[in-house]
């Protein structure tokens, strides 16, 4: 009969060419282990949709959606500048206050939020890291790439506000991707550390909104940097990896006296040790994550 | 060109289990908890993964397994719960890490360890399907590709733009299912996830299976469902207590596991006579199965014949009795009922005393799977019922792929409640053109 011929011509699967199988040996890390960056980037898609379902799934869920990437910021620009601005006369480099203090409040709002999310990422995507491999450092690091879409649109917010108050782009512009990568590294790095000591001791996780607090105060978001005369503090100051940052946001968009120089190059080196001795413990521990979340 | 595809040598695991310390004064008591801030920090520090809960037993999920497999070969992992099944196919997937041997991998893996992972509520059935194949490893272009079978597949085409909070505890774990199934690996491992929806779609999903185990991927199939395994699996591995005790074709495996001291449920006895089901004219003081060689087996040959055995006491003469068997299969069904047709006693009045009846059942005439016996009888002239003990013992028919059962070559499911073989007859003619 016709039919069974062209049933017979129907191929199943060809069982895969063992030739260039992909081969890896299991066994017991002992010490320090390696970032396997390799891996991270054939695992990049994965990435991207975790990515993509923490913005989808924040837009989809609150009634404010979009609009509480702008309004965070703004609004505590607003009551700051009341507050700071106005009754307390904090001095802001010869800038409009407002101007000055939302310049700074856009990356660490960037900051504050996206490592206090990244750091409950590993706990709170328990059930994957349970039941699926892949490398557990995608989870807080697309949490942190994740917070580009609500930078985007505060940024937005904060263009509108240098047309208002007259501020024109100056060619040190070029140099603002530079402050954004040093603030995600930073807030990579913080969360790193302490996403993998949220998996051990969940109280950790209850510490955030101190460090976060804490943090918020020595950086200059509604104080400017020259307010601390002292050298010595000051230099000690600039060990806080987003005074760089904001310096740097604030050079770049409304050219302040606060020139790239000594400041932003200890941030960044601050930056660079937080991360990658982050990564390097993140990387020792991650073989007990399953085990232990 | 590789001739393996899993090779584990030496494979063991090591968990910590809770037992705190106990102190025998409060003032022990105290200072323990100012110390152990300082102590939790070190251990933190060092890199050590025991948690806040600083659990000091150990115990070896697995210890010192070796295996090797084929590519191409669909392997069973059976054994009690707790038998350290899971752990080793956590290992493998690399979930979690060995504390001592190795295991070398050739291919990739997809496991299916939980159906439905990283599934979203707020998403809707299509992202969600996106999601879930993009953490169990498919490319994107691969869900493009396939995404229109796992739909037709999952029977929810209707909702697929629905997010998924709406549908029925069914119908997610049916699209979980569908996506899972269409995982492309070269090495396959299942842990037990088969056992999701109604009846009619865990026979889709076995079917799934068996296609895929066609399709000569290697496969390691983690269940509890005995004719699935044996279905599915040539070969299978019994886990006792983390260390590996069978090796072997699958039937004989699984014939091992049953039989490994579960609580006999082939035997039954009733030693108190008061106990013992009857009324003062006879009491039934045992039920059995037993193989051919006359073996209490709870686990049968489906090709080899199976005796049913029950013993009573008969305490007056002088009447008829019919003891009758009833078979039922694990669904439920009867099987067949079988009365005494022994010519020595049929219509004959019984002396007192103590009987065993036994029924022979013949071999290549059960169907596969977990049987019921229900043991009865009947005194005649009354037609009084004496004793009906429903479902007394419980055995397990296990069919092999050898070649001389019904299953012939045919590792699929095979339906029916009874399993004949039957004498089959073929003419030929060698004229084409179909004139006769």
């Amino acid at each position: 009969m016709q039919l069974n011929d062209e049933l017979k011509n129907i191929n199943l699967p060809a069982p895969p060419e063992l030739g260039d199988v992909p081969y890896i040996r299991i066994q017991p890390s002992k010490g320090w282990v390696s970032i396997k960056f390799k891996e991270l980037w054939a695992y990049r898609e994965l990435l991207f949709f975790l990515i993509w379902r923490d913005v989808i799934v924040r837009y989809k869920q609150t009634v404010l959606g979009a609009s509480w990437a702008i309004l965070q910021p703004f609004i505590s620009m607003v009551v700051f500048s009341i507050f700071f601005g106005r009754l307390a006369k904090m001095p802001s480099d010869g800038i409009p206050y407002p101007i000055f203090n939302y310049t700074a409040m856009v990356p660490w709002t960037l900051f504050a939020t996206r490592m206090a999310l990244a750091s409950n990422s590993l706990v709170g995507s328990a059930g994957m890291i349970k039941k699926i491999y892949f490398p557990r450092l995608a989870l807080p690091l697309a949490t942190i790439v994740a917070g580009l879409v609500d930078f985007a649109l505060a940024f937005l917010v904060l263009i509108g506000m240098m047309f208002y108050y007259g501020f024109a782009p100056t060619i040190n512009i070029i140099w603002l991707p530079f402050f954004l990568l040093l603030a995600l590294c930073a807030a990579l790095g913080a969360s790193l550390w302490l996403s993998a000591m949220n998996v051990q001791f969940r109280d950790v996780r209850y510490t955030i909104p101190f460090i976060t607090q804490f943090w918020f105060f020595i950086t200059p978001v509604v104080y400017p940097t020259s307010l601390i005369e002292n050298p010595l503090y000051a230099a000690l100051y600039s060990l806080n990896p987003m005074v760089g940052v904001i310096e740097g946001f604030r050079w770049a968009l409304l050219g302040t006296d606060t020139a790239p120089s000594f400041t932003i190059i200890i941030s960044a080196v601050i930056t660079l040790v937080l991360l990658v001795s982050g990564a390097m413990y993140f990387a020792r521990m991650e073989k007990t994550f399953a085990d232990v979340v | 060109m590789s001739s393996i595809s899993i090779r584990v040598e030496g494979l063991s695991k090591q968990y910590y289990i809770g037992r705190s310390p106990k102190f025998s004064t409060i003032r022990e008591k105290i200072v323990d908890n100012f110390k152990a801030p300082f102590r939790r920090a070190g251990n933190l520090m060092r890199g050590q993964a025991t948690g806040a809960a600083e659990l000091h037993e150990a115990i070896w999920a697995l210890k010192d397994v070796c295996f090797e497999i084929k590519p191409g070969e669909s392997v069973g992992i059976i054994g009690r719960n707790g038998a350290g099944k899971s752990t080793l196919l956590k290992i493998l997937s690399r979930i979690t890490q060995p504390t001592a041997g190795y295991a070398d991998i050739y291919g990739r893996v997809g496991a299916l360890l939980e159906v439905g992972t990283g599934f979203h509520p707020e998403l809707t059935g299509r992202e969600n399907v996106y999601l879930n194949g993009s953490i169990l490893g498919m490319a994107r272009t691969e869900i493009d590709r396939k995404f229109d079978e796992i739909v037709d597949f999952s029977e929810v085409e209707k909702f697929i733009d629905t997010p998924i909070k709406h549908y029925s505890s069914g119908m997610t774990v049916r699209l979980a299912f569908a996506v899972a199934a269409h995982l492309e690996p070269e090495i396959l491992v299942i842990d037990e996830v088969l056992s999701v929806g109604d009846a009619a779609f865990q026979k889709k999903c076995l079917n799934k299976m068996e296609d895929v185990e066609q399709s000569g991927r290697t496969i390691l199939f983690v269940s509890h469902n005995m004719p699935a395994v044996t279905r599915l699996c040539s070969r299978a591995i019994f886990l006792q207590q983390g260390q590996l005790l069978m090796d072997g074709p699958s039937a004989e495996v699984v014939g091992a596991y049953l039989n490994s001291g579960l609580g006999t449920t082939a035997a039954r006895e009733w030693n108190e006579l008061k106990q013992a089901p009857g009324d003062d004219v006879v009491r039934l003081r045992a039920v059995r199965v037993r193989a051919e060689d006359g073996e209490v087996k709870e686990a049968v040959d489906i090709r080899k014949p199976v005796r049913l055995e029950m013993e009573y006491d008969l305490f007056e003469s002088g009447f008829k009795q019919m003891p009758y068997f009833i078979v039922l299969n694990q669904e439920g069904t009867t099987v067949f009922t079988s009365i005494d047709t022994d010519p020595e006693w049929r219509q004959k009045p019984r002396p007192a005393g103590h009987y065993t009846s036994t029924a022979w059942i013949p071999g290549n005439y059960l169907a596969e799977g977990t049987h019921f016996v229900s043991a009865a009888l009947r005194s005649q002239d009354p037609m009084i019922r004496r004793f009906h003990e429903r479902e007394a013992i419980a055995f397990h028919v296990v069919d092999s792929t050898e070649g001389d059962s019904v299953r012939v070559d045919h590792g699929g499911h095979l339906g029916g409640v009874v399993r004949p073989f039957l004498k089959w007859e073929t003419e030929y003619h060698a004229n084409g053109n179909g004139a006769r």
